[in-house]
């Protein structure tokens, strides 16, 4: 394949407000948007604000929306377009922009602090944890997450509807409650937290109708739905409508 | 113009990796109100990177690893050029640094009965290097972002503000370490978003900022390794320690182009991968050298036996030290028998099951797959050598982590020296991290403790604050058409400001060109000349547009970084008429036991801290030789006689 010149329209602006920008811009074999966003600043318009870091899909920093859909440049093949095709990179869609491709995600860092940590068992020492890989491997799965907050930028519960966002969690942290839920060691129990009425009560698990838009995003193709928030849901609901559970708790919590 | 928002705090923490993050904690658990301050978002940081694992003597897979067969294999790796109380601390320490990472919510692979599995790598005797597939440092970096935000909520509860004791300026620069005489006062930062400048006082300041990959064209490190703490140090006027030896990872990826450098890890070689070059032949056979004779296989029937039976045979040459390996492919592209793209092959798809290898090497498969089109299950990879690490860094006291002749100043991880000598092993960065990033912020604390009282304190200079401001301001009132007056005055001609960005792709074609892995002296020379050349040009290095989140003003100023601390590199490189580690001189190809025990320190040469006087041609840096304390016996105990004779001058061997 051979160079030639492809054809960019990319979002320039702040919170003031901005439109599309056109660019021709020289594209080489193998390259990635990433790429050609770098050349734009490099030769064009030094200036032009983006957010990225690893440029090898492990860092989840240059999340944008490409033609639409919400992507990592550093991992968009300029292959999968027609040379004829006019790219268009915009800002994540829901999240204030800061300033052209760059956006505060700010709200996702919020939302972390709100899961409770993983707690400690009691009496078990550093070097004492013992657990089965097969018991690890449905929490290591979440953990794979890289926080590009793609799945977050999807999420129609959030997409466009900025009331909801105080009262959910959005996947990227349901999916962390559900991490720690499954966590074999985690002692969140016995120490009076239910994590799965927290997912329901206080991180907005009943907003999710379980599209599965979360996952189709996901770059590290982590089954967000299926695996982390369906189980969540199932359980939640097992807690909350089941009489046995509701007694046990009660007399969990005395025992505290 | 000190109209700069200031803020106070017991300890800052420059950098929020590995070193930074677990310094941080450190820090706060011992009752320092700490800041961290990073240029990326919090959890971005290119430990993230990190492929292969943590190395700690756990022994967990083989019992017969301990702390001392894990200290032997760092100072060989390193050819004994290594800091030996740094390697002594890191050995002892790492095993409780990974079993405290579990208490947090790591959740690393599991042996068959439930503990930390642990896998093979370069240079280790035992399989030693605790892991999580192949993405060891999101799970660190992860766990360490979710132990501070636990921290937080902490505080959250007891004092209604998540940020009262801890707090993380995310997408922040230092630019300068500011000082009240010999001691540290605080940083002058800006804010990447705004370009607001704002100064953070305290006495304590550590710094964790990584490497200087991005000064070299070929490489696996991020935007962000601009050897932004290296220089900061410089300025500061703490020494530079052993600059010379930068490690080239064997295996980058090599096509395509825009994908160059990018990381391969050596878990591919750890568990059973082959490198061969175009003939099919696995050279490593050849290359390995006198001092590791007896310790590596001798055929292919015994290094493929070695995977199953560690115990009576010897590990495949593939898993030599990452020196040895990056040199010997260099060989073999030189000598024509190279891959199509100018690499060797690196083969796992012969040597394991498909679905083996996508569970082991998860993301090495999506990485070939979805960059470069090729299936790992089912051909080989061609692989080159990357700009990966650099072992040189800081100079520190190894107990303290305290940076040399700067009180109040402390330094962990990549960017502090000596730890690692003249070459690192795998799987021995990540453990280095968590074990002096916690020693580090363990005495910046308790530095910090000594000096609370408001008339201990160390003020904040105004005039280094407007300093600061004035130097970081510079690149929009860079000299260019528009700034010479309009008459015909005697002014000189009128000179274009400087692209930032063809400034950078320069110096990373000269270094990558002249100061690379194999070195000459004339060509060392070349360099220093074209970096007193970027150097005169840089300080006209203009950007447009303003202040708010400007990528161009930003690698304008990181450019003074990359220029500082690549000029160190050639020096020192020019200085060391030796080859060792990651310093490979073709003009004096063997490693010498004189140079054993001389350590380079290169300082500023202008001692106030400015640049723009500094002369040209002479460049910015002094250099020096020292010698370095003799072993400790009883660490010098633990080698056999005949493998010190390869490494210690004759006089070392009698004291």
């Amino acid at each position: 394949m051979s160079s030639y010149e492809a054809r960019f329209k990319v979002w320039r602006g702040d919170v003031g407000g901005g439109g599309l920008e056109d660019f021709g811009v020289e594209v080489n074999e193998g390259e990635v948007v990433l790429d050609i966003i770098h050349r734009l600043q490099a030769t064009q318009a030094p200036d032009l604000a983006v957010r990225w870091n690893c440029k090898a899909g492990k860092c989840g920093s240059c999340s944008a929306e490409i033609n639409g859909r919400p992507r990592l440049m550093c991992m968009t093949r300029m292959s999968v377009f027609s040379r004829e095709e006019t790219i268009t990179v915009t800002p994540l869609r829901a999240f204030p922009v800061v300033r052209d491709l760059v956006t505060d995600v700010g709200f996702n860092y919020d939302k972390a602090r709100q899961v409770p940590a993983f707690v400690p068992p009691a009496g078990v020492g550093p070097g004492e944890y013992r657990m089965m890989q097969e018991d690890v491997d449905r929490p290591q799965e979440f953990r794979k997450c890289i926080e590009c907050f793609l799945c977050q930028d999807t999420c129609h519960v959030v997409r466009d509807h900025e009331e909801n966002k105080p009262a959910f969690a959005g996947p990227r942290f349901l999916m962390r409650v559900a991490e720690l839920d499954m966590h074999p060691l985690d002692a969140a129990a016995e120490s009076g937290l239910d994590r799965k009425a927290t997912a329901q009560d206080e991180h907005g698990l009943g907003y999710c109708n379980i599209t599965k838009c979360c996952t189709e995003v996901c770059p590290e193709g982590i089954k967000i739905t299926d695996n982390a928030l369906i189980p969540l849901k199932e359980r939640a609901v097992d807690r909350k409508y089941d009489p046995l559970v509701w007694l046990g708790s009660k007399i969990g919590r005395r025992r505290t | 113009m000190s109209v700069v928002d200031r803020q106070e705090w017991d300890v800052v923490v420059v950098g929020a990796g590995g070193a930074g993050l677990r310094a941080a904690i450190e820090a706060r658990e011992r009752g320092a109100r700490t800041a961290v301050i990073c240029k990326s978002l919090f959890g971005k940081a290119h430990t993230v990177m990190a492929e292969g694992g943590i190395a700690a003597a756990m022994g967990n897979v083989n019992s017969g690893d301990n702390w001392e067969v894990h200290f032997r294999d760092t100072m060989r790796g390193g050819k004994f050029l290594n800091q030996w109380r740094m390697a002594e601390l890191h050995a002892r320490e790492a095993p409780d640094r990974v079993w405290e990472l579990e208490t947090w919510g790591a959740l690393f692979d599991r042996t068959k009965d439930g503990r930390i599995s642990q896998r093979n790598f370069g240079g280790h005797e035992y399989p030693r290097l605790a892991h999580v597939g192949d993405r060891t440092g999101l799970e660190l970096i992860r766990t360490l972002q979710q132990k501070i935000v636990s921290l937080q909520q902490e505080d959250m509860k007891e004092t209604g503000d998540y940020e009262s004791r801890l707090k993380v300026y995310q997408e922040c620069t230092v630019t300068r370490v500011l000082k009240d005489g010999e001691r540290v006062s605080g940083v002058f930062c800006y804010e990447r978003e705004s370009g607001r400048f704002f100064t953070l006082e305290a006495p304590s300041v550590v710094i964790a900022t990584g490497g200087i990959g991005k000064s070299f064209k070929v490489t696996s490190n991020s935007w962000e390794y601009t050897g932004d703490g290296h220089a900061l140090a410089l300025l500061a006027g703490a020494p530079l320690l052993n600059m010379e030896f930068v490690q080239f990872h064997p295996t980058g990826m090599v096509w395509p182009p825009s994908v160059k450098g990018i990381l391969v890890t050596e878990s591919v070689r750890g568990d059973g991968g082959v490198l061969r070059n175009s003939e099919g032949k696995r050279f490593m056979f050849d290359y390995i050298p006198d001092v590791f004779k007896e310790k590596y296989a001798q055929s292919e029937e015994e290094g493929d036996r070695w995977y199953e039976d560690p115990d009576h045979n010897r590990r495949p040459p593939e898993l030599l030290p990452r020196d040895e390996v990056a040199r010997a492919i260099n060989s073999e592209v030189k000598a024509g028998r190279g891959s199509p793209h100018g690499g060797v092959f690196l083969d796992v798809s012969t040597r394991m099951p498909a679905e083996v290898i996508r569970r082991r090497l998860p993301s090495m498969y999506h990485q070939f797959k979805e960059l470069a089109d090729v299936d790992i299950t089912a051909e080989a990879m061609e692989v080159g050598p990357t700009c990966h690490y650099v072992m040189g860094g800081i100079a520190v006291d190894s107990d303290t982590a305290a940076a040399r002749g700067v009180p109040g100043l402390f330094a962990a991880g990549e960017v502090a020296g000596g730890m690692h000598g003249s070459n690192r092993l795998g799987g021995n960065s990540l453990s280095d991290l968590l074990v002096f990033g916690r020693r580090a912020g363990w005495h910046a604390a308790e530095y910090a403790a000594g000096l609370t009282g408001k008339s201990t304190r160390p003020p904040v200079d105004d005039a280094q604050v407007d300093a600061a401001a004035a130097e970081a301001l510079r690149p929009f009132s860079a000299e260019g058409p528009d700034s010479v007056p309009a008459a015909n005055t005697a002014a000189p001609a009128a000179r274009p400001p400087e692209n930032p960005y063809t400034l950078h792709q320069e110096l990373q074609q000269a270094m990558n060109d002249l100061v690379g892995i194999i070195r000459r002296e004339a060509e060392m020379e070349a360099a220093l000349e074209k970096l007193a050349e970027l150097r005169v040009r840089a300080r006209r290095a203009g950007v447009e547009g303003h202040r708010q989140f400007n990528p161009g003003w930003h690698l304008a100023l990181d450019l003074r970084n990359m220029l500082l601390v690549s000029e160190c590199v050639a020096r020192a490189a020019l200085e060391r008429e030796e080859s060792r580690g990651g310093h490979t001189r073709e003009d004096h190809p063997a490693m010498e036991r004189s140079w054993r025990r001389i350590n380079l320190l290169c300082r500023l040469a202008d001692p106030t801290g400015g640049l723009a006087a500094t002369d040209p041609v002479a460049g910015q840096i002094d250099l020096v030789n020292e010698t370095t304390p003799p072993v400790r016996p009883d660490l010098l105990a633990l080698f056999e006689k005949e493998e010190l004779v390869k490494y210690l001058a004759e006089e070392e061997l009698y004291e």
